[in-house]
């Protein structure tokens, strides 16, 4: 690694570290002399459904179909793009032409050669039918032109900016055409015995189990990978994974798969390690959303009260243990090239809390009270329930009286999304890279559907808002952009339909034999082509 | 078995297996309405977790699952298909019904007679040991064991044997029913996996095992007093064949009355202990096919516990007869 990168990555971990109070030698998951050899145990939270991230994008496939599928590129530490299948990339000035170069030599598992054709079939009949956000993604893409079979050039009916973000394994999972297509794409058997181009071969899925995957001889990075195989093992207790962890029995548990209360006794303890960069592609914030169609919550003063009488810093040390930073605003921090810090923000203000609730005319009765509120999560995530409990102690000392109501994930997303049926909802969600794909969508007035989870369905709509994020989307000019968005982050937090809350940080506990030459702000979504284990001492 | 006691349990399986039939068919139903109370469909969990959709995906998603027929419509396709024997397809697994169910049950029905195995031994000796020794030390210390066995919670049962003889002591693995990294045949194998069982099947049967105890025990002290034991005494027997001759063989009705509802609790009383060890069982399939809302999965897995438990039973009505020959079949 260069010496340059080498040392961003350093200070982007010391940062990160900082802010956690973490022993710097303790987090350091980056090596310098690969060993070659050996199985390596990876535990995930949950089984995956199927292993083709190209029309499901859920987490947990992400975190296995990587290391069998390539996509164009993979993000360094910073989110900037490296090259994968795609070796160099080119847009036009006015943004409606991008051309890629694509690797040559490149074989799939099954002996055949990669081409622009796979990559040209998997945008017109994968991530444009059937990629939950493809559709937004690629949808400005009109025309596909293959100068050569190495080359691909996309034309747009106007500027994406956003798309060169998404073109990671995770984002957009690069198919080999000759087993997909003229079959029904969701259904097709390789869908759960994947064949791609990556560093590793799919070997077999013992369903409750585990996941079996082997190296790749023919892997287009010469001498990677440096492991013989994978298993992705499968522990559905979250106590139980602590302890394979701790027996040696699995060697790296990725994405948040341990309970934040277990993290600390890995902390400080020179046989683990802790990397939290892992998940910084997702720029997952949790929030608390109001239904602005419901009195009281419709007025703005009575939305802004609550968001003064909520601790974030508080709520960071109680439910999640200091792992993660608090939220300023609908676009996390981790997404620096659009994040504005300077919004109206909401310190801890009981006294102007309870001000903004008496002039918006709803004043305390004798006991204290003043009104009451239903707030709806999904039970499951331990931290979201935790959230939950948290704001209703908060907002009972302003006298709001919080009614808690926990029903399981499918419940929870139907009264949410298809019924409206809540006055406060809290749950956590992906941002991802780009505020036009990731953002827009929860609060743009277009976006307000019944029955579609993940859409604006607090009902704000702002016309406003509304043409300044149209606006953004098509922007070809960056630096207008980034205003833009800076505006609409204004607006926002103004308006607060939304009161982001902390910005949890997901962490990879590993043993510290687990290198990588390389980390990865998609690390989650990681090949581990440059991945080893060193030998046990 | 005599030659006609033969004929008479063979008659009456005949007549009870013909009775299965509409038992079967009445549950099917059941769960099937049961399950339209639940809020929320396989289709909206499943773009739930895909982190977005878009609404004609989904209506489209809702057209190639039949899930836009009127439920009575989904009714009778799933009755017609329950009557072919066709467990249907899940959709969120992306496999058969049947080869789902398949893959799952030699673990669940390995656990499960192991940890039921287990409980009906240990627990018919302390249960004996306990009667036959009333009120002495020996009752006394198997009393104290039985309730906390009792009272402890499975699941934290279960994660502190992992701690202490998987993460401690390293003695045993802490999940799986195999070693992964390695293929190993015939009697390695069989090794392997009894190493894997010894744990969950160890922890579920603890719960049973004290329940059993105290039933023999309560049971046997019963028949202590009665007139037959008395005779036995008179005519000379020593008390270990009162014991375990008169006492024990009558003792075994009411445990047998028990294990038959128990069988009925295979699957569910298993999905802790599965949970824990990460055993690839039944148990836990059911419990993600109901959270996912994969109702073709769940009705299937039903559907198949109840043929199960069913059977069972039968069987456990036969095994009475056989105990008792003053029970007719």
């Amino acid at each position: 690694m260069e010496a340059r990168t080498f040392l961003k990555t350093a200070a982007i971990l010391g940062f990160a570290l900082c802010a956690l109070g973490l022993n710097p030698a303790n987090a350091q998951t980056q090596g310098e002399n690969p060993v070659r050899g050996g199985f390596l145990n990876v535990n995930i939270q949950t089984e995956p459904v199927t292993l083709n991230s190209a029309i499901n994008t859920t987490m947990y496939i992400g975190e296995v179909s990587s290391k069998i599928l390539d996509g164009l590129v993979s993000f360094d530490a910073d989110l900037n793009p490296v090259p994968a299948l795609a070796t160099r990339w080119e847009v036009t000035p006015d943004g409606r032409t991008i051309s890629f170069e694509l690797r040559k030599g490149v074989k799939w598992h099954d002996g055949r050669d990669f081409t622009a054709a796979d990559v040209e079939f998997t945008l017109k009949e994968v991530w444009q039918k059937l990629h939950p956000f493809g559709r937004s993604a690629f949808g400005n893409v009109t025309k596909v032109d293959i100068p050569d079979p190495h080359k691909i050039v996309l034309h747009l009916s106007a500027p994406a900016p956003y798309l060169l973000n998404y073109i990671n394994t995770y984002g957009a999972q690069i198919l080999p055409r000759h087993l997909y297509e003229g079959t029904d794409v969701v259904n097709n058997p390789y869908n759960a015995k994947p064949v791609g181009t990556g560093p590793f071969v799919f070997k077999e899925w013992v369903k409750g189990s585990h996941i079996r995957l082997e190296r790749n001889p023919d892997y287009w990075q010469e001498g990677l990978p440096y492991l013989d195989g994978i298993v992705i093992r499968f522990i559905p207790d979250p106590a139980a994974r602590v302890v394979a962890l701790q027996s040696g029995e699995v060697d790296v548990a990725v994405g948040s798969a341990l309970p934040p209360t277990s993290v600390g006794q890995f902390e400080n303890n020179p046989n683990y390690a802790i990397n939290v960069i892992d998940g910084n592609y997702l720029a997952t914030i949790a929030y608390l959303q109001f239904n602005v169609r419901n009195k009281p919550l419709s007025d703005k003063r009575v939305r802004q009260a609550i968001a003064h009488a909520i601790d974030k810093a508080a709520l960071l040390k109680v439910v999640y243990l200091g792992y993660g930073k608090v939220a300023t605003g609908p676009v996390p921090s981790s997404v620096t090239k659009y994040y504005a810090p300077d919004t109206r923000q909401y310190p801890l203000d009981l006294e102007r809390a309870a001000r903004l609730l008496d002039e918006a005319g709803y004043k305390a009765d004798a006991s204290g009270k003043r009104f009451k509120l239903r707030q709806l999560t999904g039970a499951g995530q331990v931290q979201n329930t935790r959230t939950a409990e948290f704001v209703k102690q908060a907002l009972a000392k302003i006298g709001i009286e919080v009614e808690l109501q926990i029903p399981d994930y499918a419940t929870f997303l139907r009264d949410a999304f298809t019924e409206w049926d809540y006055d406060m909802m809290n749950s956590s969600m992906h941002r991802m890279p780009d505020p036009t794909l990731g953002v827009q969508r929860i609060f743009w007035t277009q976006n307000i559907r019944k029955g579609v989870p993940w859409t604006n369905n607090s009902g704000y709509s702002n016309p406003k808002l509304d043409a300044i994020m149209e606006q953004a989307a098509r922007e070809p000019d960056e630096a207008k952009r980034k205003e833009e968005i800076r505006e609409w982050q204004q607006i926002v937090q103004e308006d607060v339909p939304i009161l982001e809350l902390v910005e949890p940080l997901w962490y990879t506990v590993s043993s510290a034999r687990f290198k990588k030459r390389a980390l990865q702000g998609d690390g989650l979504f990681s090949s581990y082509a440059d991945a080893w284990l060193e030998p046990k001492k | 078995m005599t030659g006609s006691q033969a004929a008479v349990v063979f008659r009456f399986l005949r007549r009870r297996v013909w009775q299965v039939a509409p038992v079967v068919f009445g549950i099917a139903m059941l769960n099937f309405l049961i399950l339209q109370l639940a809020p929320g469909d396989v289709v909206d969990v499943l773009a739930g977790e895909a982190g977005a959709a878009t609404p004609e995906y989904m209506a489209r998603l809702r057209v190639h699952f039949g899930l836009d027929k009127p439920v009575w419509v989904q009714l009778a396709y799933y009755l017609k298909n329950t009557l072919m024997l066709d467990l249907g397809f899940s959709f969120r697994q992306n496999m058969p019904v049947l080869t789902l169910i398949m893959e799952r049950l030699p673990a669940t029905l390995l656990l499960m007679t192991t940890a039921m195995g287990v409980a009906v031994a240990a627990g018919l000796a302390l249960g004996v040991l306990s009667a036959r020794f009333v009120h002495r030390a020996v009752d006394r210390v198997i009393s104290v064991f039985v309730l906390i066995t009792y009272a402890l919670p499975t699941f934290w049962l279960g994660l502190m044997a992992i701690v202490l003889f998987s993460a401690r002591l390293g003695w045993l693995p802490s999940s799986g029913m195999t070693d992964i990294g390695v293929k190993l045949d015939g009697f390695a194998y069989l090794r392997d996996v009894a190493r894997h069982i010894v744990l969950p099947a160890l922890t579920l049967a603890t719960f049973y095992l004290a329940v059993y105890a105290k039933l023999v025990r309560a049971a046997m002290l019963e028949y202590f007093g009665a007139d037959f034991i008395r005779t036995a005494r008179a005519k000379g027997a020593t008390e270990t064949r009162i014991t375990l001759f008169h006492a024990l063989r009558n003792a075994l009705l009411p445990l047998m009355t028990l294990l038959g509802l128990q069988l009925g609790s295979i699957l569910s009383g298993a999905v802790l202990v599965e949970s824990v060890f990460s055993w690839p069982g039944l148990g836990r399939l059911a419990f993600e096919s109901i959270l996912a809302r994969d109702f073709n999965l769940l009705l299937g897995i039903l559907l198949f516990s109840s043929v199960m438990v069913t059977l069972l039973n039968i069987c456990v009505d036969a095994v009475y007869a056989l105990l008792d020959p003053r029970i007719e079949l």
